[in-house]
């Protein structure tokens, strides 16, 4: 069997599985009853100066009878007393030593502040600290938060305090609403820290109360913007965990956040460079007992793909991960229907010719509508193979152009001699 | 003898909302779809059902009722298994096809709870139109001539409205109390019913051919015959019709037999012993005289017979009813099938053999229903084909310009969904006629 255990900038854990700095971290009977259903480490909800929270708190996005496709919240950092966060987390500490305990952190921007939070976490145990410079909702309002990690400058400068003092190892929290997270994440590692997670939530309203006209979630008959995670955002954060985990100006580990729901949605993040991972909202929705098939799941993955730890997956797809201009433009597939498994839905053919390139014609046929593929101006496209309800009905062809790989690069240099590309070959 | 649990219980109830949008949600949509196809009506399944996904209820059951005026009550009684449901693509994925016809029922409630109406008549145009029949094709006739802008009249001999609708369909799928309001729904939006007008005894067709351009004959079907076999007027033998129908409009006389036998093989007859069955009978017994691949009844309605506790017995018929005054026992003959028949089935005849002498108390035949021949054959200049109304199928037209004609007189008996679909074409058939008239009278 696989092993699962990581060491992730020093700080050791029994599985990548970590829970990420939010309401499930809130207390310690949280964070301990997590550790017994099985997360290797915790995250604990962000530690700061008092504040205060509204009601409500969250709102959701549904997706075809499918509940909290994308939650958005307006929480503040932890509303319990400084000194009680600190007893649980010794407590915490002393019962579960084998565990990553992390503490969240978020002070005002002042050396002096950021000093004594840093002390005081890990006077109390912690085994490494996670700067949260990705909350985009109330905290960032008064200079916290994203209002830290949107500017690279600022997040260095206080990464660099907490080092003064830090003893453990450093994570920075980065924000998405940026228009370049390696900005930061360059920022962060010029700071000293030793490690980002990523992604924090994204700015979001995620909808409107279409009777009372205010947006959700409704304060009262007001509004403000949110934080949005959940699925929805995964493909965000996967892009941003890549981007970071190929810039040679940061080569720092990843801890990876942003959607994660069970092992597949772990192991991509691994593959593309985190080497642990955090979850929030999957946890939320259904408890802390979802980490029993992530553990399942990722160790027989493991086995069956014959890796022997976790650690040989991280990174295993970033090679793959390029720019398009570095794309074979001689690399061609088309569609192809197995008529025995078409259930004559019709879906591949309006998606076609209405939204792509009409090349799949319809007819009814003994009262069914049959289906066929106009290889000639198929352009391979794939979206009749995502819409295809039937697994495995519509599967891409490899068509051999009998032609060498060819990048936009190379084309640009001379394009007469790669007519076959042109517009001209239009149909 | 005690009924077990509700003996009119709706077998297809409705859908809580939650259930109701997690099923549509399940809906492919899919393009030009086969359910869509499959039903007579056409009702565009999958837009009112996305419509129901994204909470507009409103256009959902606008959808359905523009295709289909006695939407709501298809919705309970429509055959979907064998319709809408059968052609589902889910079904070849080996998943359970969408309920369509229990989201149609989720539309039309809310339609009719929410002050909506079934339809709006159009701008007035001259021509009228009677409706003899107040059953499905009839309404829809009705309803599709008001749309269209046309006067139409409906009269109807029974005391209630709805035909079969709400005199003949099994309790437990539909109450007379609901059929009769979706009547009255259609009457709140401009289709006029004269009740309890025998036309040919009231009122004559040659008053009907003065006051009306064009005549509609949607008078379905008449009484179940007789068994003609000895002791088939013994008190005990209910036909079919009448066993559902007072049940449904004169309970005080309904007839619940303890030991019951049902003869047929239709789903009427099955319609019966289902009723029967649930009414708390000791025994109730389908006696057919074909062997059950021929029997024309739906195999879910088959199903449904078949797990109420119903017993079948096959390639039987009945020679005799016993009894003093009243029934006290049947008499079967045993049958074999031999050459086919004109319906193309095998024809069940005497096998010979001792007789099965079964003991009960009713005797429901469900035999089939005998056309109005009486009142079709004093209709002018129309003729008629084996007992039933000939017509041109796409316009409903009679061989009679002025008569067109909709629904099981024309058709045998088939389903509402499939009278609603005739009452509409004929309505389209009937103002072609009236706009043609017109331009000869002009010319």
């Amino acid at each position: 069997m696989a092993d699962l255990k990581v060491k992730f900038a020093g700080i050791e854990s029994p599985n990548p599985f970590w829970l990420a700095s939010a309401p499930p971290t809130n207390t310690g009977d949280q964070v301990m009853r997590a550790f017994d259903a099985g997360w290797g480490g915790a995250v604990w909800k962000t530690l700061g100066e008092p504040i205060v929270n509204v009601s409500s708190r969250y709102s959701t996005v549904d997706f075809n009878g499918q509940r909290v496709m994308g939650l958005n919240n307006i929480e503040l950092i932890t509303d319990r007393p400084l000194h009680v966060n600190l007893r649980e987390i010794t407590e915490v500490k002393k019962r579960y030593p084998k565990n990553a305990l992390i503490v969240s952190l978020m002070v005002e921007s002042k050396r002096e502040k950021w000093h004594e939070i840093v002390k005081a976490a890990e006077g109390a145990g912690a085994d490494g600290l996670e700067l949260n410079f990705g909350c985009p909702h109330g905290m960032s309002e008064r200079g916290m938060g994203s209002a830290v990690g949107q500017v690279p400058d600022y997040a260095c400068q206080i990464t660099s305090w907490v080092k003064e003092v830090a003893k453990t190892p450093v994570i920075v929290k980065l924000t998405p609403n940026i228009t370049d997270v390696c900005y930061v994440a360059r920022a962060a590692k010029q700071g000293g820290a030793d490690a980002v997670s990523l992604i924090n939530t994204i700015n979001s309203i995620t909808g409107v109360d279409l009777d009372t006209f205010t947006p959700r979630p409704d304060v009262g008959g007001r509004s403000a913007h949110g934080g949005y995670c959940g699925p929805a955002v995964k493909p965000i954060a996967l892009n941003m965990v890549s981007a970071i985990a190929q810039d040679p100006q940061v080569k720092i580990p990843i801890s990876g956040i942003g959607g994660i729901s069970n092992w597949r949605d772990a192991a991509e993040f691994i593959l593309l460079g985190a080497t642990t991972v955090q979850v929030c909202t999957a946890v939320m929705h259904y408890g802390f007992r979802i980490v029993e098939d992530m553990i399942d799941g990722l160790s027989n993955y493991l086995d069956e793909k014959g890796f022997a730890r976790a650690g040989d997956l991280i990174g295993r797809s970033l090679p793959s991960v390029t720019k398009w201009e570095e794309l074979d433009l001689n690399y061609k597939i088309i569609a192809a229907v197995d008529q025995q498994k078409c259930i004559g839905c019709g879906l591949c053919y309006v998606a076609c010719t209405d939204g792509a390139h009409q090349s799949i014609s319809a007819r009814a046929e003994h009262g069914r509508t049959h289906v066929e593929i106009i290889d000639d101006t198929c352009v391979g496209c794939n979206l009749c193979s995502l819409v295809c309800p039937v697994d495995g009905c519509i599967t891409m062809k490899r068509v051999d152009t009998g032609r060498p790989p060819l990048t936009w690069k190379e084309y640009q240099q001379d394009p007469a001699q790669h007519k076959h590309l042109g517009p001209h070959n239009a149909h | 003898m005690e009924p077990r649990g509700n003996p009119f219980q709706e077998i297809k109830p409705a859908l809580a909302l939650d259930a109701a949008l997690a099923e549509a949600s399940r809906c492919l949509f899919c393009f030009d779809a086969p359910c869509t196809r499959a039903c007579p009506t056409h009702i565009d399944v999958p837009a009112f059902i996305k419509k129901i996904a994204t909470g507009n209820l409103r256009g959902s059951a606008r959808t359905i009722l523009d295709a289909n005026v006695l939407g709501a009550s298809c919705a309970r009684v429509c055959p979907t298994e064998v319709l809408c449901e059968g052609a589902c693509v889910m079904d070849d994925l080996h998943w359970k096809p969408i309920k369509i016809g229990q989201l149609q029922r989720h539309a039309t409630d809310w339609a009719m709870r929410h002050g909506m109406r079934p339809f709006t008549a159009g701008p007035r145009r001259a021509g009228r139109a009677a409706i003899i029949g107040g059953g499905p094709a009839g309404l829809a006739c009705a309803a599709e001539l008001l749309k269209l802008g046309y006067e139409a009249v409906v009269y109807d001999a029974a005391k209630q409205p709805g035909g079969l609708n709400t005199s003949g369909v099994a309790e437990y799928k539909m109450t007379p109390e609901f059929s009769l309001r979706e009547v009255g729904w259609l009457v709140e939006a401009g289709v006029q019913i004269k009740s309890g007008v025998r036309i040919g005894a009231d009122v004559s067709l040659d008053e009907l051919e003065r006051q009306f351009d064009a005549i509609f004959v949607g008078v379905g079907l008449g009484r179940i015959g007789r068994l003609g076999i000895p002791g088939d007027e013994l008190d005990g033998v209910v036909d079919a019709i009448d066993f559902i129908a007072a049940l449904k409009l004169d309970r005080p006389h309904a007839r619940a037999g303890r030991r019951v036998v049902v003869i047929g093989g239709g789903n009427t007859a099955i319609d019966a012993v289902t009723q029967a069955q649930r009414l708390g009978a000791e025994e109730v017994t389908l006696v057919y005289r074909r062997g059950p691949d021929e029997m024309p009844a739906y195999k879910h309605e088959v199903q449904l017979a078949r797990e109420s506790g119903c017993r079948f017995v096959y390639l039987h018929n009945p020679s005799r009813i016993l009894g003093r005054g009243k029934v006290e026992a049947i008499e079967l003959q045993r049958m074999r099938l031999g050459a086919p028949d004109a319906s193309g089935r095998r024809k069940p005849e005497p096998a010979g053999g001792d007789p099965t002498v079964l003991t009960c108390d009713l005797v429901i035949p469900a035999t089939g229903q005998q056309p109005r021949s009486e009142l079709l054959e004093s209709l002018p200049n129309v003729r008629l084909d084996r007992g039933r109304v000939a017509v041109d199928e796409r316009t409903m037209q009679t061989s009679n310009p002025r008569y067109f004609a909709g629904g099981d007189c024309v058709s045998g008996g088939q389903e509402v969904v499939n009278a609603v679909a005739e009452g509409k074409r004929a309505a389209a058939g009937i103002a072609a006629y009236i706009e043609s008239r017109r331009e000869v009278s002009r010319g």
